[in-house]
């Protein structure tokens, strides 16, 4: 099995609901907490594992807003496993997910200077790494109903755009959605081979952009007194 | 990357160190005449344990987790950290074993003592070699990742050693051994052409950019929002940013401290500067081991908006 998730960049509106879910489920979850340094204060800064970004792609009229949801992405050759001196990090055999040994875990940062993704932070209080735990504690869980042996992130997403499940099954969602949507990888030319895959925006039709008349603000502005005082 | 100040201290006294007790082994095996000398040997073989001690506790200091420091060295076969703190730990008792003998037998030592001596040397190489691996394997920092990283380790550990034995045999003797003098000057210039060739490749473009990262390669990618008010872990650590003008001013400072001047105070040949130039070489190298975390730019950067590495 190789477990991972689908991100569906045509329809993610950048809510961050699946960050919010996730600092939920997970700062009570095997690797909780995740805690905060300076929670309510001026510069508050914690552990998240999950973090949404914004770009704008292409040049107006033709430029798009992007989200750009990331989390750990699971990677086949994860040089975060290898780098790491005490054994804290590894990737199981079976399913691929990537997680961190807290008990064993001596904060030295390597792993996160080795991840290209930025999916590992140190947790402020208890020094040790925090990393995408693919919701390990959810997705086999056999007192959940099964429609919910899902990651949090993908069960709260409002508008689907992440998707779980096993890219080794090429019948499955996401080997079907990465297959016929042109799935991608980020940054490949490092070779860590991520599972995550992310669809990139389908093309649409261009807006028409809301034409100026040529008229500089001054003379519109006269003309719209004009036409109040003709009345 | 942000210049974590117990690593800079570390790199830099346990590379001093590293570079001494190899250099000296070898000049006392060698038979050099002036390091037939049991003050000397034991002043230096002293001078190298402290370093060494000294950087590699300073190292833990950065740990954030450190109950578990003792765990380093379960992943040999596959972490150059492990592989760093494995061979450091070897290192200590044939160290100590080859000073040992020193206090007994003098200068003239017996075969098992030579042995000892040469594999404390060799093991402080290696150690030397694993610690900047740690930084040369890294795909995500191309300022790093290259065969530069260990050259420049291994040259600039060396020249440190052999300015500091210099001074050693200097201050021990009241007079500076030419055949030092000659060996400093040659590591100090090996170093600075390591050192400016490393500048000089890092200077040009090359590696990851926006479009890679966020996969968008036919259009421009600018940065709307990086997703969060307040600062984060990855900021901080990897979002170090200093003005171009302030590196290039840093950049002469470590020239002249870590190179010029200390190459100039042992060319006059006295013995009484040889100490100084030593202390300057290794406040230049402070500034060194600065510039290598702060000029370095790892790829999560291109997410929080940087167009390339
Ligand atoms: S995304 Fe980063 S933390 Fe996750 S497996 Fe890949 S390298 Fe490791
Ligand atoms: S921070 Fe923890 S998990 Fe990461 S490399 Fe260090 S010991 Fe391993
Ligand atoms: S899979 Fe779980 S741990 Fe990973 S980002 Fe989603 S909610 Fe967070």
């Amino acid at each position: 099995m190789k477990l991972g998730l689908v991100v569906d960049l045509d329809t993610c509106v950048g809510c961050h609901g699946c960050a919010t879910a996730c600092k939920q489920w997970n700062t009570s979850g095997t690797i909780g907490p995740l805690s905060d340094k300076d929670p309510y204060g001026r510069d508050p800064n914690g552990a998240w594992l999950n973090r949404i970004r914004t770009y704008e792609v292409g040049d107006t009229p033709n430029s798009k807003t992007v989200n750009m949801p990331m989390s750990c992405m699971h990677c086949d050759n994860a040089a975060c496993v290898t780098v790491c001196p005490t054994g804290a990090s590894y990737k199981r055999e079976e399913d691929g997910i990537v997680l961190v040994d807290q008990d064993k875990c001596m904060g030295c940062n390597l792993c996160s200077w080795a991840c290209p993704y930025g999916a590992r932070e140190l947790d402020p209080h208890q020094g040790t790494m925090k990393k995408c735990t693919l919701c390990v504690d959810r997705i086999y869980d056999e007192r959940l109903p099964k429609g919910e042996r899902q990651p949090a992130c993908v069960l709260t997403c409002p508008t689907k755009s992440r998707v779980f499940g096993d890219f080794d099954d090429p019948d499955s969602e996401v080997s079907r959605l990465a297959r016929e949507r042109g799935g991608k990888q980020l940054m490949p030319e490092l070779g860590y081979n991520p599972v995550n895959t992310y669809l990139p925006p389908r093309n649409k039709k261009q807006q028409a952009a809301y034409e100026t008349s040529g008229r500089s603000v001054k003379d519109t502005v006269k003309q719209w007194v004009n036409k109040v005082i003709a009345r | 990357m942000h210049p974590a100040f117990s690593v800079l201290v570390f790199t830099v006294l346990s590379g001093a160190g590293y570079g001494l007790i190899s250099l000296l082994v070898l000049a006392h095996l060698a038979g050099i005449p002036q390091l037939q000398d049991t003050a000397v040997l034991l002043a230096g073989g002293l001078l190298a344990f402290l370093l060494i001690t000294g950087g590699l506790l300073s190292s833990t200091l950065h740990l954030a987790n450190p109950k578990n420091a003792w765990r380093a060295f379960s992943r040999f076969r596959t972490s150059w950290l492990s592989r760093e703190a494995v061979f450091a730990v070897l290192f200590y008792p044939f160290l100590l074993l080859y000073l040992f003998g020193i206090y007994r037998q003098g200068a003239e030592l017996g075969a098992l003592f030579k042995l000892a001596g040469i594999l404390a040397a060799t093991l402080a190489l290696v150690t030397l070699f694993c610690t900047s691996m740690i930084y040369a394997s890294l795909k995500t920092i191309r300022q790093w990742n290259s065969a530069l990283t260990p050259l420049n380790y291994l040259a600039l550990g060396l020249m440190s050693g052999a300015l500091l034995l210099a001074a050693v045999q200097a201050v021990a003797q009241g007079g500076l051994a030419a055949v030092l003098q000659q060996l400093a000057l040659g590591l100090v210039l090996l170093g600075a052409v390591a050192k400016l060739i490393y500048l000089f490749w890092i200077g040009k473009p090359a590696g990851s950019t926006i479009h890679t990262a966020t996969g968008f390669t036919q259009a421009s990618v600018r940065l709307l929002d990086q997703g969060h008010t307040a600062n984060s872990f990855l900021n901080d650590e990897f979002g170090y940013r200093v003005e171009a003008e302030r590196l290039m001013k840093l950049r002469y400072l470590m020239v002249g401290l870590a190179f010029v001047l200390p190459f100039m105070l042992l060319l006059s040949g006295q013995a009484w500067l040889a100490p100084a130039a030593s202390v300057l070489a290794i406040a230049g190298l402070l500034t060194e081991r600065w510039l290598f975390f702060a000029e370095a730019r790892h790829v999560v950067r291109l997410f929080h908006g940087e167009q390339h590495t």
